[in-house]
């Protein structure tokens, strides 16, 4: 089968500004794919060029094999792009019987949907009535009409109070659960490292890395405090090369695997390095990805 | 197309300001084609055509009297109705709504221009409608002989008041597209309607031969040209026949293509923001 999404080496300018550069990126079928990036990395426009709202400078992009204006290129692709937009002076339930016939599914998935973003209450109340939230549930709502086997989402919380948000992330999760593929777009790392199987982390246009989530925690590291630094840092080196050391807050933190605990310190006390603290530290995912978004770290997993 | 037109059917009819529109139309054809005249008739003002005005307003002058306005401040409305059907999906975000749900652009183009083309036939017919009804009341009130104009003239005289609403209908959606809102191109279509129009044929044709001969291939004289030969009174604003009938017809229909293939290319060639 094509994969959901394929993107090769796509590019967006908009004059003299790179929104997106030579961006590659897969997502495989069933998995849920989290899209994190900063504010103006270029995830909106990424997921618009997908969606064919805009037209890439170079590059391809493939949703199930299918280009962007070709026949069907949206026949089971279901999306909410940067906030919702709806017409004002209709129902909540009009509003997606409406867009159900622009999709061709009957209106018969309007219930459904209503029912699974928790708005048939208010489905019968103007749109232009709805609160912050509820539009941000109809938006989901009506990417959900055409049952998608892909589904785009664009930082699909905005907007939701924290109860609404652990029932969206629920939501997300059932749907990969049933096999629906899921592209969604981030600024929030705790709720991609809940809900994904993968992240691609996008900075200034460019992906900076992309793996599982473990992976991108990477290994934990060893967190070494001792006294003199500068000479402990240079032993550390000679050991591991360059690369897997790094002096933070007056500490090393070694890239080595746990179990080199002791020949750290054995090496560390040789060389006359006073050794006051030796533990093991988790790297949570908010320090990964400020390391990869403020261009500290350039590597493409 | 289909199913984008059976959708854009249900938006424009469930929008109140497209019924306000319709209502605004009848209103005002109803006051300056009818009522004002037939006023100043039964209360005996002399004004220097008096004793033509009761037979301008008989049934057998329907499809001149329905017309008149369409070259003008009926064409106005329209224009409006035009950028409100499209306009509407900048204004609120929904092009991004409506084209995720899987219709091409040209698609969904297609649907909002046959909707509108629907539109503007119920207001033209409307316009018939109201107008017959209206005169129908004057002749009995002024025991007049009502006469209808033939059958052939009546459907003449539709197709041509849909052709010119549906052309006007069309430069609004185009001015939508091509400003990307509503409040814009209702300022620009209504400036260029109903004054520049104006001013072009009452100050600068007189004065100047080439922009006499300019106004020829512009819409709205020649919308005014084919209202005349369908039997409009000159005395409406924009009507006069600087051409005739067949040729501006055609010019219409000219314009009418124009509009709606510019339209089109505009909105498939340009990102939805
Ligand atoms: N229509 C446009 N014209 C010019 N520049 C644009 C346009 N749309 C986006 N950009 C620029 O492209 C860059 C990427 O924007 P984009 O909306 O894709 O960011 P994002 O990752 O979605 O950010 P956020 O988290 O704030 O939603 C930004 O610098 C933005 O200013
Ligand atoms: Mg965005």
């Amino acid at each position: 089968m094509k994969p959901p999404v394929q993107i090769e080496g796509l590019s967006k300018r908009y004059g003299g500004l790179t929104a997106v550069q030579d961006l590659d990126l897969t997502v495989r079928a069933g998995e849920v794919y989290g899209f994190l990036g900063p504010n103006g990395a270029g995830k909106t426009t990424t997921l618009r060029m997908l969606l064919g709202l805009i037209r890439p400078t170079s590059g391809q992009v493939r949703v199930f094999g299918a280009r962007p204006g070709e026949p069907g290129h949206l026949r089971s692709v279901g999306a909410l792009i940067e906030g919702p937009a709806f017409y004002p002076y209709l129902s909540g339930r009009d509003n997606l019987r409406l867009l159900a016939r622009y999709a061709g599914t009957g209106a018969h998935r309007v219930p459904v949907v209503l029912d699974l973003v928790d708005l048939t209450d208010r489905a019968g109340d103007r749109y232009a009535a709805y609160s912050l939230g509820m539009k941000q549930r109809l938006g989901v709502a009506a990417a959900l009409l055409k049952d998608p086997r892909l589904l785009i989402l664009d930082e699909p919380t905005n907007g939701l109070d924290p109860a609404g948000m652990a029932d969206m992330r629920a939501l997300i999760r059932r749907l990969g659960a049933g096999g629906c593929t899921v592209l969604l777009s981030s600024h929030l790392l705790g709720e991609v490292q809940q809900i994904c199987d993968r992240v691609g982390v996008i900075s200034k246009g460019r992906l900076v890395a992309e793996s599982s989530v473990a992976e991108l925690r990477g290994t934990a590291a060893l967190r070494v405090v001792a006294e003199p630094v500068d000479r402990a840092a240079s032993v550390a080196r000679a050991l591991f090369g360059d690369d897997r050391v790094r002096v933070v807050d007056g500490a090393l933190e070694l890239a080595v695997p746990p179990e080199r605990a002791s020949a750290v310190n054995a090496a560390l006390v040789d060389a006359g390095v006073a050794v006051s603290e030796l533990r093991l530290r988790e790297r949570d995912l908010e320090d990964v990805f400020l390391e990869l978004t403020s261009g500290g770290l350039t590597h493409v997993a | 197309m289909w199913r984008s037109w059976q959708a854009e059917m249900i938006k424009l009819a469930k929008r109140p300001a497209a019924w306000l529109l319709l209502v605004l139309a009848q209103l005002l054809a109803l006051l300056f084609t009818y009522l004002f005249p037939y006023a100043s008739y039964a209360g005996g003002t002399e004004g220097p055509n008096s004793d033509r005005t009761l037979p301008m307003l008989l049934p057998d002058q329907l499809v001149g009297n329905s017309l008149g306005g369409l070259p003008v401040f009926l064409g106005a409305i329209v224009l409006i109705l035009g950028v409100l059907a499209v306009g509407g999906e900048y204004g609120w975000g929904t092009w991004k709504t409506l084209l995720t749900q899987g219709p091409t652009r040209l698609a969904a183009y297609g649907g909002k221009l046959l909707a509108l083309a629907v539109a503007t036939l119920v207001i033209v017919a409307s316009l018939f409608a109201t107008g017959a009804a209206t005169s129908v009341v004057i002749a009995s009130v002024e025991s007049q002989p009502v006469a209808w104009p033939s059958l052939v003239d009546l459907a003449t005289g539709l197709g041509a008041g849909w052709l010119i609403a549906t052309m006007w209908a069309a430069l609004g959606a185009l001015l939508a597209i091509a400003l990307r809102g509503v409040a814009l191109p209702i300022g620009l279509g209504l400036v260029w309607l109903l004054a520049v129009q104006n001013l072009l044929a009452v100050i600068a044709a007189p004065l100047l031969d080439w922009v006499a001969e300019a106004q020829k291939g512009l819409p709205g004289p020649n919308a005014g040209s084919l209202a005349a030969a369908l039997g409009a009174t000159g005395d409406t604003p924009g009507v006069a026949a600087v051409v005739g009938g067949g040729q501006a017809a055609l010019v219409i229909a000219g314009y009418l293509v124009a509009f709606v293939a510019a339209g089109g290319l505009l909105l498939h060639r340009r990102d939805i923001l």
